[in-house]
């Protein structure tokens, strides 16, 4: 059996399920296996599990049905002869409800329900059998086990019309076809033999299989024909039926599984199909693709967020198929000519062939070079692909860049383009997909570039927005005091690409405000209150009033420019911003030491104080308890009463140490501006750093297992105390105490291990998610329909917008203008 | 030609895929914490076990709660709020007795616990009435009301082989556990009623979810009546209650963490879950289980058992959805995979040359 088609011709418009008829099975078979023996001084026995006409693995040999070699050999099934018939496991269910549901003397359907089936028939009269079923494969008909071979007679005595009332499809699937007479035996290509290092052949586990049930076929055909006891006989059949039932099922209920001489459970037929690992997920639904790259990821501030940084290595490894047209052949020709890194590779001719480029192939491909050929040249600047890190949980999990070599061996990307990724640089690594076609190319160009994506589609707010020291960087420049004389002015402006200074606002001088307006686009006009409780105003273009924070940048600036501007626009401004905010903030310089988190005397003992107000406090509460005068609340017991105001005391006091850590170490402490601007940090860390650590909780309580009513040995058995129950007084920067450091790593594992499961629970969803709604389309009428073409929705989201350009309840005031729509 | 706004929904756009990736992808950011709801001293639980809760639309939430209304014109008073939440708030035996088995004698003795009993609102005559309604034989002893195991039924009931002993301590458990949950008051399900005040209103807010009994209270209002409990919400109010339900639910969760996710999406998810007139699991027991494509049901889950059935049916794959394309190695139908561009390009002067001269 040749290919006689170019499988690329054809189209693949459904797919039909049956199942094999015996006749069917024998017609596909190309030989009858009968040797339970693979290789025979390393050549295939004929009528062996590796009969050649089964097709070939060893290179050299060629198949003796067609001809081909390993490669383009397709492969071809045979067979094996049951001796008696056995009942085909994954069927059984089948084959019990077509026996149940019928009646055994008039053939007709009597039943819709296995389990109601009527003592009398009611169309013949004639009084019916009992049937039952005991998994995996035995049937019982008045309580005597009955052979397959009875089944399968009464089985094939019912009519096709019958069948088809018994919801079976009598072509497709004849219920007497589930109890196999022929085994068909597959391919040698589905079960290759691996040849090890020591010359030894070890082979598959389905051909382990399969020698096992030619064996039992052999020694029953053997004893049957010597006239042996019926027992025997049948003790030998259900070996028979033991082997083909692992043969397809390897972890049937109520069958052990056979298992390797290691001990291990071979994987057989449903195991190589199922689970994550199985044939479904692993190579159908998840494909591996060439043209790829990995490597660590590093930041680069330098470059564009639309670009990605590749190191000189992966560009000289990838290449890119280009059409030869008569536009671009000289160019193409240059690729050819070239010996060093920007060149060609392959040349694929108008037949297909595919010609490395060589030093003596090079001259007669340049020669002959014509339109409709194929020249695959290396990864340059500027060509399209798709970067990627997992998990993708995203569609942003995965943009398109522009390539630009670098030196170096990792990856660069802009740190403002890490958040969609979810990637930072302590070690991330990410995939590369160099795009193959046009068609792909095209797509991502106008689909999936990284500026298209600035906008989240979950919420519509920028997801693609400057962090950490460049928020840092715009805050100090936009702040009242920042005064830049004119060289100062220059150097920023020029890092933003303006070479026109503009007149000085403060006399001599240039305020920072200034300078951020210069950026800003002339039409943008936004008001809010930053972090800090302030009013920012944004006029025409120019910066009024207040401070930029990460909030400003993020919910108002980015996201006001990208819908006015569109992507470039805001590509080019991000990039000045970046540019100019950092060079500001390394002209005015900012770090934090110890000293930032050291608070004065005078504050540690008002914390000191505050600590001991609380527990006192708490103590108090534990008398109140202890007395019963405590008042409970309602729904809870005593004791949960107690714990939750404790609970309350130890964080509400943890919360006053906020005031006194930005009293001590100053508004103006680089720590406090970073976490208040947004730019990295919290308030909680620098309390924890220089104040206190706080209350330690497991599961929402304070800690209070490990020994007989206490966390630790040296504590007193249910003494209710702050430090008792996990209280740590430290502060990391004085360090810990030793019950403290060790009740802070009972929390810290907790959250470990949530984080883990967690991370579990809602991947799990997200692929039950996906699949429920994978098929979900907007048409062009705007409404949602499933695969099948059902309507989910008449409009999507009720008014036909996309959640990319709507927040929540405030949807754009910006109307679209009349330049803002563009025609379809 | 039509002009569209760029804020219209491209048509082609895989929405399914995108509001599944925006709920599941904040998944990994929730807390597992449990909620304090004020008053309910329970934890009612919040972030992912709840998302994934209400995904696969459980026959009872882990922790119902149930929001009661009152019709508007009682709704400003305090006394009745109270009322109601006493009526509906449910007291059982064991709550207000103690209540000792006595296995030699085969009685179960119960003792009237006055403060608890005061402290609820229950009476010794509510106990009693309570207990007399299952028609037993009750003898009142001092402060004891003391029930007696009917015994003659015992020794029928048993196969002979049993000891006579322990049938009957087996029944004194019975019936210890039959009195220990009759109910003195209230409505079956509901306890821990407790009246909050939100925009000069007092609205009640209690453990377990009950509706249908709930809605016989002549102050309640069954039109602003809520559950957590989606389930009971589509069995009283209907589907489209219950798609609204699902969207609330969805979007509470995410808002408590603090995630933002487009109410588009959470409404299409609530939809599809809604798309068949009952609500559907997200998972192979609803949605997934019910796809058209064999080869989609066969990637998700439970590949043999849909593989084997296939053919006994004689199923046939339409390949029409995004999964069995992938796995034919086709092109998706989904975004620009829907669009079937044909494209002829012009012929070049050189080639009709050519042509000519042949």
């Amino acid at each position: 059996m040749v290919l006689h088609y170019n499988p690329a011709e054809y189209e693949t418009k459904k797919i039909k399920f049956s199942i094999f008829s015996p006749e069917t099975i024998l017609s596909m078979s190309v030989a009858e296996i009968t040797i339970p023996d693979t290789y025979e001084e390393g050549y295939p026995i004929d009528n062996g599990l590796m009969d050649q006409r089964l097709g070939v693995i060893d290179p050299g040999l060629r198949c003796k049905t067609c001809g081909g070699t390993e490669r383009t050999c397709p492969g071809h099934f045979g067979h094996i002869t049951l001796v008696r018939p056995v009942i085909h496991v994954l069927f059984a269910k089948y084959i019990y409800e077509a026996l149940a549901r019928t009646c055994e003397h008039c053939h007709k359907v009597i039943t819709e329900d296995v389990k109601k089936r009527p003592k009398k028939c009611p169309l013949c009269k004639k009084e019916l059998a009992k049937i039952e079923f005991q998994k995996p494969t035995t049937f019982l008909i008045n309580g005597k086990e009955v052979l397959p071979t009875q089944i399968r007679e009464m089985l094939s005595e019912i009519p096709d019309e019958e069948v088809e009332k018994l919801g079976f499809s009598p072509q497709n699937a004849h219920p007497k076809w589930m109890v196999l007479t022929v085994l068909p035996v597959p391919p040698v290509n589905l079960r290759p033999s691996i040849t090890l290092e020591s010359g030894e052949k070890s082979e598959d586990d389905l051909t382990h299989k399969l020698v096992d049930i030619i064996r039992v076929n052999q020694k029953l055909k053997a004893n049957i024909e010597a006239g042996a006891p019926q027992l025997i006989v049948e003790d030998l059949w259900n070996l028979l039926q033991y082997h083909v039932s692992t043969y397809f099922d390897n972890e049937t209920a109520n069958i052990p599984p056979a298992r390797h001489r290691s001990g291990r459970p071979l994987k057989t037929l449903a195991q190589r199909l199922k689970g994550k690992e199985g044939r479904f997920r692993y190579n159908l639904s998840g494909k591996r693709v060439n043209f790829s790259a990995r490597t660590v990821v590093s930041p680069d501030p330098v470059i564009t967020i639309n670009e990605v940084g590749v190191p000189y290595e992966v560009a000289e490894e990838l290449t890119i198929p280009i059409p030869v047209t008569k536009w671009n052949m000289e160019e193409l020709k240059d690729y050819i000519r070239r010996e060093t890194y920007p060149r060609a590779v392959y040349v694929i001719r108008g037949d297909g062939r595919r010609i490395k480029v060589t030093e003596a192939s090079r001259e007669k491909i340049l020669e002959e070079l014509k339109v409709g050929w194929i020249v695959e040249r290396q990864l340059i600047d500027g060509d399209v692909v798709l970067f990627n890190r997992q998990p993708s949980l995203h569609r942003i999990s995965m943009m398109a860049h522009l390539v630009k070599v670098l030196p170096g061996k990792t990856f660069k990307i802009n740190p403002v383009v890490t958040p969609p990724y979810n990637a930072d640089f302590d070690g991330d690594e990410m995939n590369l997909h160099a795009l193959q076609s046009e068609e792909a190319r095209a797509e991502a160009r106008e689909i999936m570039l990284v500026e298209k994506q600035i906008l989240s589609p979950r919420h519509g707010h920028a997801i693609i927005s400057p962090q950490e020291d460049i928020v840092s960087g715009v805050f100090f420049l936009t702040s009242d005091e920042t005064v830049l004389d004119k060289k100062e002015a220059a150097k920023l402006l020029y890092k933003a690409g303006i070479t026109k200074l503009p007149k000085p606002d403060k006399g001599k001088y240039y305020s920072g405000k200034l300078i951020f307006s210069m950026l800003l686009p002339d039409d943008l006009s936004v008001k809010f209150t930053s972090k800090l409780g302030k009013e920012v105003v944004i006029k025409n273009g120019k910066l009024i009033k207040g401070e930029v924070d990460s909030k400003g940048i993020e919910q108002y600036i980015i996201e006001k420019i990208f819908l006015m501007h569109g992507p470039s626009y805001t590509t080019k401004f991000l990039k000045n911003l970046t540019d100019v905010a950092l060079e500001y903030l390394s002209m005015k310089g900012l770090s934090v030491s110890l000293r930032h988190y050291k608070i004065s005397e005078e504050h540690q003992r008002k914390v000191r104080e505050l600590l001991q107000k609380m527990d006192k406090e708490i103590e108090n509460l534990i008398i109140k308890y202890k007395n019963k005068t405590l008042e409970r609340a309602p729904g809870m017991t005593l004791k949960e009463t107690l714990e939750s105001l404790i609970l309350q005391i130890t964080s509400k006091t943890r919360d006053s140490m906020g005031e006194i850590v930005v009293e001590s170490l100053g508004e103006d402490s680089p720590s406090i501006i970073m976490a208040r601007i947004g730019a990295r940090g919290s308030i909680l860390n620098a309390i924890q750093m220089s104040a206190v650590v706080g209350q330690q909780v497991v599961r929402n309580k304070r800690l209070w297992r490990g020994y007989y009513g206490r966390t630790l040995v040296y504590f007193h058995p249910k003494k209710l105390t702050g430090r008792e129950r996990g209280f740590v007084y430290y502060y990391f920067s004085k360090g810990l105490e030793p019950d403290e450091f060790y009740h802070h790593a009972m929390a810290g594992r907790e959250s470990i291990v949530n984080t883990a499961i967690r991370t579990a629970r809602s991947g799990y969803m997200q692929r039950r998610l996906i699949h429920a709604m994978q098929d979900l389309v907007v048409l062009e009428d705007l409404t949602v329909r499933d695969a099948g073409g059902q309507i989910i929705q008449t409009i999507y989201g009720g008014d036909g917008k996309d959640p990319m350009f709507t927040k929540g309840k405030e949807e754009y005031e910006t109307k679209p203008k009349e330049d803002d729509v563009d025609t379809v | 030609m039509k002009r569209r706004s760029k804020f219209q929904i491209p048509p082609g756009e895989a929405v399914g895929i995108v509001a599944a990736q925006s709920i599941g992808e904040p998944g990994t950011q929730m807390t597992m914490r449990t909620f304090h709801y004020a008053g309910v001293a329970e934890h009612v639980p919040t972030g992912l076990p709840r998302l994934i809760e209400i995904v696969d639309v459980r026959k009872e939430p882990k922790k119902p709660t149930i929001t009661i209304r009152l019709k508007k014109e009682y709704a400003k008073k305090r006394e009745i709020a109270e009322k109601v939440a006493y009526e509906i708030e449910s007291i059982f035996v064991k709550d207000v007795a103690k209540i000792i088995e006595d296995v030699e004698k085969g009685i179960v003795v119960v003792r009237f616990d006055k403060i608890a009993g005061e402290q609820l609102g229950i009476t010794k005559e509510m106990l009693l009435k309570s207990i007399k309604k299952g028609k037993r034989k009750i003898q009142e002893k001092g402060e004891d009301i003391i029930i007696a195991v009917d015994e003659d039924k015992g020794k029928k009931d048993e196969k002979g082989e049993k000891p006579k002993l322990f049938s009957k301590a087996k029944k004194v458990r019975k019936l210890f556990e039959k009195i220990s949950n009759t109910l003195i008051k209230g409505i079956k399900g509901i306890s821990k009623a407790v009246i909050l005040e939100e925009e000069g209103e007092f609205i009640i807010r209690a453990k377990g979810s009950n509706i249908r009994d709930v809605i016989k209270n002549k102050y309640v209002d069954p039109s602003r009546i809520y559950t957590n409990n989606i389930k009971e919400i589509e069995a009283i109010y209907g589907i489209e209650a219950a798609r609204n339900a699902i969207v609330k639910e969805v979007k509470d969760v995410l808002d408590m963490q603090g995630l933002t996710v487009n109410i588009r999406h959470i409404m299409l998810l609530a939809d599809v879950m809604c798309s068949e007139g009952i609500i559907l699991k997200v998972g192979r027991h609803g949605l997934a289980g019910r796809k058209r494509s064999v080869l989609a049901r066969a990637a998700f889950e439970e590949t043999i058992q849909h593989l084997t059935r296939a053919p006994v049916i004689g199923e046939e794959d339409p390949l029409i959805g995004t999964t069995e394309n992938i796995i034919a190695g086709k092109t998706v139908p989904v975004g620009t995979g829907r669009v079937l561009l044909e494209f002829t390009p012009p012929k070049t002067k050189e080639k009709t040359e050519r042509k000519k001269r042949k």
